[in-house]
């Protein structure tokens, strides 16, 4: 018995070098950092990691007290895309360039409240879209192009006549947004590039509006409370916002998974053969950085973040900025067929989670990209799953 | 904080006034009808030291481990731990009344709690008062907590983080026992102060019963005037083992103050069931719990936090050496293993209909060595896969724990 006992021991020391799981290929997962930060980078990071994925907000820390979700993880699980848990409902605005109502409760439904307080309800026979949460990864990347960059995919006449037009989204700043030297003033309005409608100009808005009207938590940016409409004091502090905003800008972009299969190559041939990318922009490269780690990078995002008329189908009648209520930006493509590890195991896709599969919300592509969503129809079965393997792999 | 520093410290100098002379120390030893004690004679069933003619004997236990855990690859590294340092004090003040407390100093002292401090008045064996800071018998772990009767390094989930053990009160109750042949049988039934609002707004994101722990106010004042009652009942047989039944439940929110109506009066119910058994034949020891949470949750809340929580775990405990190991004559060496299982959130998406997950499995194979009965040495493994309220793939947790814990 006491060699059984010595040879328990003797296994316990050797399997000691295995003994913690072994860690996720780096390209199933969306979490980390992009290459090369340094280390005071790193800790900041990691700070900002902590604020979006650890921090819960509870009525006694600020939540509310009407809100939709109690941290961002809570949306963006992993830093992927969100569940219809924490969809969010925007309405008030019903035509471009025209200011939310917000006398009605806009822009946002705050569909959750803390006990004893009664949630928002959307006013009857009001428009209103559903947004699934998107993917957070890579945005580092697109926050570091230029203006310039992506307007010269802009083409709102469709002067070339493909029929693909390519709108930007001007819209009103915050006060306390700080143009960058890259940022281009159109009277006043900047060209946004983040949301699903491109509503939102950089991550500090992004972050500081989440904050606000995703979790009822105001800061020196926005101190109105959405329920009371008072000013009232912060419940976040600006490090922590900026340690947010930092975080997302140095996210990690998605890995693309089995880049070298027959299949996946053959599918990327057949992406750019029916014109997918003509909106999906597969490549961009940065230009010199405030991060280091973000200067004149390649990467492949598969989007132009402006604007396409997506047909009527997918016209919910609620818009943002000067976007039409038909408009929506091109979704990055990237980290795509890692949505289900982020989405409970099911694919929400399409702005709203509508589409259950990839080849469902390619059917329910409309307006400029009829076209293309035609050339998929045709497509042999062969050639159908060809080009599905490859975004999946994106 | 001072008074209860106060108390650690003297009796600190006490043991270190006994330790001049041991021939003024007196083993009060473990009950001896300990095959007839059951789960709530725990608090009493410890050993004991007793000073001289001082009419107060004291005891504790501490615990010491190691760890080397990780997660998804990657991890914190070698971390070592005292998560606990307990201190009895018992007093039998008349042949029929008597005193004990239990003062917990948890993480080094990062946190000082008073988990037991009651006064027991005997009016017959079916009938005792008992008041002051109670445990309440929400199962078995809860009263029969002590580091050195497990076989391992971490306490089961489902009964510390889902069931709030320790989880002790203010409060009154009668206990009673009834004994016949190879029979036991054995009652609880207390009211005390119960949980408030935390439990369902909280920085654990789920309905997370133990946070109410956090409001240190709970042993001046009730946290909303409203009685918390817990009970049980259960049997033993001495060859067969002991069952459990028990239950707590109240209203637990604050929805009224000065007058004025804050919220709806919401209820939390908890039921659990405990047993515990040794097959006669190999020896095997199982002790298990599981617990059922019902909280009543506004609808117009977040279903991040759940209405529903189950889980539980079962200890398979399985001697293979006794006698005389290492220069102990009584020494024990047993394999075991822990099945756990947690599921914080039961129910559907209302937007989905899918199932909300949030929940978590572990399995923990373990190795012990009792060189005394009151002193266990043990290496763990454990290896936990937790999901997250969507279902997304899960979180993989494994590591090595070694720890030795014991009564002195």
């Amino acid at each position: 018995m006491k060699k059984l006992i010595l040879i328990l021991l003797g296994c316990l020391a050797f399997a000691c070098e295995n003994i913690i799981p072994e860690p996720p290929a780096v390209d199933e997962i969306l979490d980390g950092p992009i290459d090369g930060l340094n280390s005071s980078e790193q800790a900041r990071f990691l700070a900002g990691d902590f604020a979006f994925n650890d921090e819960v907000f509870s009525s006694g820390t600020g939540l509310g007290p009407t809100f939709v979700a109690t941290s961002c993880g809570s949306c963006h699980a992993g830093d992927g895309k969100g569940h219809p848990f924490t969809t969010l409902t925007r309405f008030g605005q019903t035509a471009p360039n025209t200011p939310p109502n917000l006398l009605i409760g806009g822009p946002q439904l705050q569909n959750r409240a803390i006990p004893g307080y009664t949630p928002e309800i959307l006013p009857e026979g009001t428009p209103f879209m559903k947004l699934t949460p998107p993917a957070v990864t890579g945005l580092g990347l697109l926050s570091a192009l230029t203006d310039e960059q992506i307007l010269t995919n802009a083409d709102p006449y469709d002067l070339d006549g493909d029929g693909i037009s390519g709108v930007p989204n001007y819209v009103n700043p915050p006060a306390y947004f700080v143009p960058k030297w890259f940022h281009q003033d159109a009277n006043g309005r900047y060209m946004g590039r983040f949301g699903k409608k491109a509503a939102t100009i950089d991550l500090l808005q992004q972050t500081v509006s989440a904050y606000n009207q995703d979790m009822g938590i105001t800061s020196t940016f926005e101190p109105v409370d959405p329920f009371s409409g008072l000013e009232v004091d912060p419940e976040v502090s600006d490090q922590t916002v900026r340690d947010v905003v930092f975080y997302l800008r140095t996210l990690k972009a998605p890995i693309q998974r089995s880049q070298n299969d027959q299949q996946i190559i053959q599918g990327k041939t057949l992406f750019s053969q029916i014109q997918c990318g003509d909106c999906h922009t597969p490549e961009w490269t940065t230009p010199t950085s405030d991060i280091v780690a973000l200067s004149n990078k390649t990467f492949f995002p598969y989007t132009d973040l402006l604007l396409h008329d997506m047909g009527p189908g997918l016209d919910d009648g609620v818009t943002e900025g000067s976007a039409e209520t038909f408009e929506w930006r091109t979704p990055p493509l990237w980290g795509l067929g890692l949505s289900p590890n982020s989405q409970g195991g099911s694919y929400f896709l399409m702005h709203d989670g509508r589409a259950s599969s990839i080849e469902e919300a390619i059917l329910l592509h409309g307006g400029e990209a009829n076209s293309s969503r035609t050339k998929f129809e045709s497509l042999s079965a062969e050639d159908r799953t060809a080009l599905i393997r490859f975004l999946e792999s994106l | 904080m001072k008074k209860y520093l106060f108390l650690p410290v003297f009796l600190f100098a006490l043991v270190a006034n006994a330790q001049i002379d041991s021939t003024l120390l007196k083993r009060v030893p473990v009950d001896t009808s300990y095959t007839r004690a059951m789960n709530m004679d725990a608090v009493y069933n410890r050993p004991f030291l007793q000073i001289g003619n001082l009419p107060a004997s004291i005891g504790g236990y501490v615990e010491a481990d190691y760890q080397y855990m990780g997660q998804d690859g990657i991890t914190e590294g070698h971390s070592f731990r005292i998560p606990r340092f307990t201190l009895f004090v018992a007093s039998s003040i008349h042949r029929k009344i008597k005193f004990l407390s239990e003062i917990e100093l948890e993480e080094g002292g990062k946190q000082i709690s008073i988990e037991f401090a009651a006064l027991d008045l005997t009016f017959h064996p079916l009938l005792n008062l008992r008041g002051g800071v109670v445990m309440n018998p929400i199962g078995a772990f809860n009263q029969n907590h002590d580091g050195p009767k497990w076989e391992f390094v971490d306490r089961p989930i489902a009964m510390t983080e889902m069931l709030p053990a320790t989880w002790s009160n203010v409060g009154f109750g009668l206990y009673g026992k009834y004994y016949s042949k190879a029979w036991a049988f054995g009652y609880e039934a207390y009211l005390t102060n119960g949980f408030d609002n935390s439990i369902i707004s909280n920085n654990q994101n789920k309905t997370f019963l133990p946070a109410a722990k956090e409001n240190a106010l709970r042993f001046e004042e009730s946290s909303n005037g409203q009685p918390l009652f817990t009970g049980k009942i259960a049997v033993r047989n001495n060859k067969v083992g002991e069952i459990g039944l028990s239950y707590m439940g109240g209203i637990y929110n604050r929805f009224e103050e000065d007058g004025l109506v804050l919220d709806a009066k919401r209820r939390l119910d908890v039921l659990a069931v405990d047993f515990n058994t040794t097959i006669s034949a190999t020896k095997t020891y199982l002790v298990g719990e599981w617990a059922w949470v019902l909280v009543d949750v506004p609808e117009t809340y977040s279903q991040q936090y759940g209405e529903r929580q189950k889980g539980g775990f079962v200890d398979i405990v399985q001697p293979i050496l006794r006698g005389k190991l290492a220069g102990f004559d009584k020494a024990v060496f047993s394999l075991a293993c822990r099945l756990e299982y947690v599921d914080w959130n039961v129910g559907s998406f209302e937007e989905t209909g899918g199932n909300i997950s949030d929940d978590l499995w572990a399995v923990v194979p373990a190795i012990s060595f009792r060189p005394v009965s009151q002193t266990v040495i043990r290496l763990n493994y454990r290896y936990m896969q937790q999901q997250d309220i969507l279902g997304n793939p899960p979180a993989k947790i494994g590591g090595v724990q070694f720890g030795l814990s014991s009564y002195f």
